[in-house]
Order: C-alpha cells, then sequence, then structure tokens
C-alpha cells in the first residue's frame, strides 16, 4: 500500500512540475492529480504529521491569520506544512502535502497549517481529523458561489459536532460564537476597546437577528461589519467571554497598527507591521488559535511582530517610473490591498482614508468565477469613505467601467475617474501620472484575480518577487 | 450637470420609500436608490428616501415609489408575514392611484401571489399575477439580458437592452394576461423555460435582474423617476452619461449580447 502511495506521489510530482513548465501556474495543479491518482492522499499524508493540523476558515483574512500563525509556529520552532500561497481547496492542500512527503513514509513538517476554503471546511476536516478549528467571521461574500451565511453556518455546526477538535471562534461575530454554545472547550477571542467602535453598523451588515430566536440583537459597540459587542434583548443570548483579548488599539494608517494582547499566558504590547483593524482581528485569531496549541506568550507576541504582509495583502512593491528616453528611472511605491467583498473593502477603505490627503488609485475589477462572477457587491461597498479623497482613480479589469460608475455615484469627482480595461496599460498609466513629481504612493486595490495578474505584471516588470509560488 | 441650455423645468421631489432596507438588501439593493437619488440631485430635483420596516404600517399617501430587494430565505419569510399584515393594503391603494411599485428578486416574489418552498407556501401581496415555486433543480445564476419594450419609455425608446445578473431558486409562472417586463436575449428569466422576464402591470414591475439594476441601465432608472413624477421621460434634462454606457455595454458583454 505505502509502495503504491509512493509511487502516485512520485507520478503527481512529475505532471505538476509539466504543468509549471508549460506555464500553468496554477499551485494546486499536482495536488489534484494527486487526489485523482489517490482519493485519501490528504488523510493518509496528513496521517504523518506528528503533531497533526489545524484549519483555520472565514471570509476573510485567512491567508494574513495563517501566516501570523505560520511566524509564530516557526519562532517556536515547530516545523511547518503551510498552504502559504492560499491555495485553499482540496488540491492546494493535497499539493502542500505532497511538496513535504518525503520517501518511506515521512513527511516534512509536525503540524500542518492549513487555510481552508470556506465551503471545503466539511471535506477536509473529515479528511485531516484537524487539532484545531479556528473561525473568524462569516461576512456576504460572493453570493454566486458561496450562497447565503445561514447554509455556511449550518455546514460547520455539522463538521463541529463530530467533535475531536479544539474550537478557537471569534467572540464578536455572532454568528461565529454560536459554533461553540454546546462546546464547553471552545476558546473564543475578541476587541475590548470601545476607542475603536463604529458610530453604527455598516450598510451591509449580514447578521443582525438572534441566530436562536430571530430578534434583533443590540449592539452595544460595532467594530467592523457586524463583529462587536451584542446580546440579544429576547432570548439573552449574548457574546462569550474571551480569554484572549485586544485593548489599546492604535491604528497607524495604511503601514501599521499597535494593541496590548491580553492572554492567559500574560499581556504585553504588539507592534504589527500591518494596517488597519481588520488585522488586529487577525493577530487576535492566530494569538488564540497559538494559545490552544500551549505556544508560551513571548514566542505569540514575536511571531506576530515579524508577520510582513502576505501575497498581495498590503504588499508593498517599487514601481520604476521611466520619465523619458535617457532619463533615470524614478521609484515609486505600489501598495496592494485585495478587495473581494464588501466587509473586505470597507475596512481597506476605512483603513485608507485614515491616511492624509488626497490617494492616487489603481481599481481592477475582474468578474472571473474566483472573483464572483456578480460584481454587484462594489455597491454594498462604502465607496463614499473615499469621496473628495481621490486626486486620480484609474478603473481597470473586465468590470472597469461598473467600478468607474460605482465611484462616481459614491461622490469621486469624475474628472478624476479614467477608465482603461487592459491592465498594463492601467498600470503605466496611473503610475505615471503624479502630481507636481510629489512621490505620492499608488494605491492598486485589486479583486482576487486581479491581484494575480497584477501581481504577474509586476513579476514581469521585474518589480516583485514571484517567491510565493 | 444639466447640458441644455433651456431653462431648467421644476419638478416637485421624487418620494421615495424603502421596503425592509435593512433586511432586503442582499444584492447591494442600496445602489439602485443611491441611483435615483443622484439622477435627481443632477437634475435639481429633490429626494426624500423613508423606509418602512417590520412592524410599521405603510403609510402609502407620501410616496411615489416603493422599492423592496432581495433577502436571505429566513429574512425573505419574516418580511412576507409583516406585508401581508402591515403594508398590503397600502401598497394596493398606492398601485392603484399609479405609484411606482418595483421589486427585485426576493421583492419581486413577494409582489406575486405567493412563493411555494416544499409544503410550505409564503403568501406575496399580489399586485402581480404570478405564483413562485421554488423547484428541486439548480439556482438559475448568471449574467442576463433582456429585451424590454416600454411604449412610453422616452424619445428613442422604443425596444430597449436590461442587463443584469440573476440569482435565484424560485421559478416564476406568469398567469395568462400577465405581461412580462421583457423577454430574454441570454440568461434564465423568470423559470428558465419560458423566455419571459420579470412581469409589469402599469407602474408595478418586478424582475430578477440585480446587479445592481439601475447603475447598469440608467435609461430605466430615468424612465422610472418620470413615471413616478407623472411626466414624459423627454422632460428630464439629459446627463453626461459616458461612465454609464460603458458600465451598460460591458454588463451586455458579460451576458453575451
Amino acid at each position: 500500500m505505502a509502495d503504491t502511495l509512493a509511487v502516485k506521489l512520485a507520478l503527481a510530482r512529475a505532471v505538476g512540475a509539466l504543468s509549471r513548465m508549460r506555464g500553468g501556474g496554477a499551485t494546486s495543479a499536482p495536488g489534484r492529480v494527486l487526489m485523482r491518482l489517490a482519493p485519501n492522499a490528504i488523510a493518509a499524508l496528513g496521517a504523518r504529521l506528528g503533531r497533526g493540523c489545524v484549519l483555520i476558515s472565514a471570509t476573510n483574512g485567512k491567508t494574513t491569520t495563517a501566516a501570523m500563525a505560520s511566524q509564530i509556529l516557526q519562532h517556536a520552532g515547530i516545523p511547518l506544512v503551510h498552504n502559504q500561497a492560499g491555495a485553499n481547496m482540496a488540491g492546494g492542500i493535497a499539493a502542500s502535502l505532497l511538496s513535504a512527503a518525503r520517501p518511506g513514509g515521512g513527511i516534512a513538517g509536525e503540524i500542518g497549517l492549513f487555510e481552508v476554503d470556506e465551503l471545503w471546511l466539511a471535506e477536509l476536516a473529515k479528511q485531516l481529523r484537524p487539532r484545531a478549528i479556528l473561525l473568524s467571521n462569516l461576512f456576504r461574500d460572493q453570493l454566486d458561489r458561496y450562497g447565503e451565511l445561514e447554509t455556511i453556518a449550518e455546514s460547520w455546526e455539522r463538521v463541529l459536532s463530530a467533535g475531536g477538535a479544539q474550537l478557537v471562534l471569534n467572540a464578536d461575530d455572532p454568528l461565529i460564537a454560536d459554533l461553540g454554545r454546546d462546546q464547553a472547550s471552545a476558546l473564543y477571542f475578541g476587541m475590548d476597546d470601545d476607542t475603536q467602535a463604529l458610530a453604527g453598523m455598516a450598510h451591509a451588515a449580514d447578521t443582525k437577528h438572534c441566530r436562536r430566536c430571530g430578534a434583533p440583537y443590540v449592539f452595544d459597540a460595532v467594530y467592523l461589519g457586524h463583529l462587536g459587542h451584542y446580546h440579544c434583548p429576547s432570548c439573552g443570548r449574548s457574546r462569550p467571554q474571551p480569554a484572549v483579548t485586544a485593548t489599546d488599539v492604535r491604528l497607524e494608517g495604511v503601514r501599521s497598527a499597535r494593541f496590548v494582547l491580553h492572554t492567559p499566558g500574560g499581556q504585553a504590547e504588539v507592534s504589527l507591521a500591518l494596517p488597519g483593524l481588520y488585522n488586529v482581528y487577525n493577530a487576535l485569531a492566530a494569538a488564540a488559535l497559538a494559545t490552544a496549541l500551549e505556544i508560551p506568550f513571548e514566542t505569540i507576541v514575536a511571531g506576530l511582530a515579524s508577520t510582513k504582509a502576505a501575497f498581495g495583502r498590503a504588499e508593498t512593491v517599487t514601481l520604476a517610473i521611466h520619465a523619458g528616453a535617457g532619463a533615470p528611472a524614478e521609484g515609486r511605491e505600489l501598495r496592494i490591498m485585495l478587495v473581494k467583498n464588501p466587509a473586505g473593502a470597507n475596512e481597506v477603505l476605512r483603513t485608507l482614508a485614515l491616511e492624509p490627503g488626497e490617494h492616487d488609485l489603481l481599481g481592477v475589477l475582474n468578474d472571473q468565477i474566483a472573483d464572483g462572477r456578480d460584481v454587484s457587491w462594489i455597491w454594498d461597498a462604502d465607496f463614499e469613505l473615499l469621496a473628495g479623497r481621490i486626486r486620480r482613480v484609474t478603473c481597470s479589469g473586465t468590470r472597469a467601467a461598473d467600478l468607474a460608475v460605482r465611484l462616481k455615484y459614491a461622490g469621486v469627482d469624475p474628472a478624476a475617474i479614467h477608465v482603461q480595461g487592459d491592465l498594463p496599460a492601467a498600470l503605466r498609466e496611473a503610475a505615471a501620472s503624479r502630481a507636481g513629481g510629489a512621490a505620492r504612493p499608488l494605491y492598486a486595490l485589486p479583486t482576487y484575480t486581479a491581484m494575480l495578474a497584477l501581481r504577474d505584471l509586476l513579476v514581469a516588470r521585474g518589480e516583485a518577487s514571484s517567491a510565493w509560488s | 450637470m444639466p447640458d441644455s441650455a433651456s431653462a431648467v423645468e421644476t419638478f416637485p421631489p421624487l418620494r421615495v420609500c424603502a421596503l425592509y432596507p435593512d433586511l432586503m438588501n442582499i444584492y447591494a439593493d442600496r445602489g439602485n436608490l443611491l441611483v435615483l437619488e443622484r439622477r435627481c440631485a443632477w437634475r435639481g430635483i429633490g429626494f426624500e428616501l423613508s423606509s418602512s420596516g417590520l412592524g410599521e404600517r405603510l403609510d402609502e399617501r407620501p410616496y411615489d415609489l416603493f422599492y423592496i430587494g432581495g433577502g436571505q430565505d429566513r429574512d425573505q419569510r419574516l418580511c412576507a408575514e409583516d406585508l401581508i399584515e402591515n403594508k398590503r393594503a397600502g401598497l394596493h391603494a398606492a398601485a392603484a392611484r399609479g405609484a411606482v411599485v418595483l421589486g427585485v428578486c426576493g421583492g419581486y416574489q413577494l409582489l406575486g401571489h405567493s412563493y411555494t418552498l416544499g409544503e410550505e407556501e409564503i403568501p406575496g401581496v399580489g399586485l402581480l399575477d404570478l405564483t413562485t415555486v421554488r423547484e428541486d433543480g439548480p439556482r438559475l445564476i448568471g449574467n442576463v439580458a433582456i429585451d424590454v419594450s416600454l411604449d412610453d419609455a422616452g424619445p428613442g425608446a422604443g425596444r430597449r437592452v436590461l442587463a443584469g445578473f440573476e440569482n435565484h431558486g424560485g421559478r416564476t409562472r406568469l398567469a395568462e394576461g400577465q405581461e412580462a417586463l421583457g423577454r430574454v436575449l441570454k440568461g434564465y428569466g423568470n423559470d428558465g423555460r419560458s423566455g419571459a422576464e420579470g412581469a409589469r402591470s402599469g407602474n408595478t414591475i418586478g424582475t430578477y435582474l440585480h446587479g445592481p439594476l439601475l447603475p447598469k441601465n440608467v435609461w430605466f432608472a430615468d424612465w422610472l423617476i418620470a413615471r413616478a413624477l407623472s411626466v414624459a421621460p423627454e422632460r428630464l434634462a439629459p446627463l453626461e452619461d459616458g461612465l454609464e454606457r460603458e458600465a451598460h455595454l460591458s454588463a451586455r458583454r458579460a451576458a453575451g449580447v
């Protein structure tokens, strides 16, 4: 049996290498081949991990949270198998396991750290039997693919009722917190800083009614989307008391954030090289997961402080601008901030609005399957936050004009809006347009496939490294 | 931004009532309301937006246009009960005096007689002569374009295209004599079979097209504004619609029309 699997591993690797040579960049290709050859490969390879595996799922923040957890575990000296490029369906996880598998039944890693697509959690939990599952948030996202939130929550509930995994849950998301109500050992994390509370709930907030009895929740504080401090006045359900919390949050524009982390193991200020309240939530989630894995507090703080931007998530590259023939190229900072659904986009917009002055933007809206074919979500995102704050925005992607119209109706001056569907041309135009030569950064807000295309373009231009894949 | 040099005509404000905006908003229905608001404002037409939610009896008199969007199944059930209890009479009175009633997706289904999910039947307000049934088959999801014939859509209107996105599990059947909003050019429409999309009775209109509908089809937003104010569409000052036209074409291209 083991011999048979070894042959299939070798075969899948060879096919994967071939597909990469032909230019197919998909990191999950060899994994998909492997699963076809050996349907139980994920379970078989996962069982080789001496200290088991952990799964991370959420609508937003999976990749960054996993990157933070990875830093923490590496600081703890634990070798990992991690799907760090964000390929988070079965094929991607099979590919990660495949590349770590060693001859003779070994594997290069002690713990498997996998971010998992919301719809794949049930299947992968069945195969991998994780020791811990971290669930961070559920927001409306790609309704044409994921369907309604309630449907996802129900499928997660069935996974969790199977037992066996330590649950790590966001106390501030009512839908997520409710998943732990019958699990006494669930570990919760949450925000405890009223200075970060919003004036009201975002328009597109999703979970406003009690999952138990249907009455509207009362929110004493709203931090992000429908995340906050809540209780149900009808049946009395309320936010569970979190063991891992953040206080004294300070957001430092598009660059960084600080907060005081509290866990049962201690409290200390954490300095993040990532911006926005959403990344403080990601850090809390990673810290809670590490706490559940019994990682020492000091190691958690060090791991968080050393985390850099994940692939396309607040990643910064330097563009070379060629002013004219013979002139030396100048550098211009490009910050890539993935936007893919209203809740995530709102946090990016809120973070951008923290930066003073007018901004130069490159918005890239695609409607490929991985983005969601339905682009209506841009009307749920609060682009109004940028009205009066945009010097120039270049709209690109397959649905460039839809984004342009959204910005116009959000109150952005139509004279500042430029449509250029062709991405290389849009990047050139956006990068070259600078007011009075001031070295202001360019912010790119791409959807998922647009982010991949933009990174490929930057790699081809020699401005970004392809080290992630 | 009217580009007409002639004297700007003055109109009374457009008074809009959004039904359950906190629950029936799943496909970015806010975009439809925002387009109505801005296109009124750019023409110097006042815009007053109110809402009516769960438990509120609808006083229909102060409104020219009613809007109801789509919601999750659970929320749609809650709203359906309330609609019958607190708003049906008001909506019928409003429609009878010619107010515009626009229902999109779930809101469209609730304007019919009923929505049947297995054993359960959710009643609708019956402004449109149609019924909806949830079938076992897959949801009808994708880009969609329909051919619409509005006798009074304005100069050069005649037959026009509406483009958008549909995502519905329910199949809607129009009763004999119930006019559709349009014919499907690409996509599924009411049931994926009949070729009909949406329904229209006078100024009461239902459709599965979201995306949202009005930002992708601003000509239709203007037609609705004109109908709600009881003026001919050509009396509305033209606007600079270059970006809007491109967005309309991009939605049509996505649908393959």
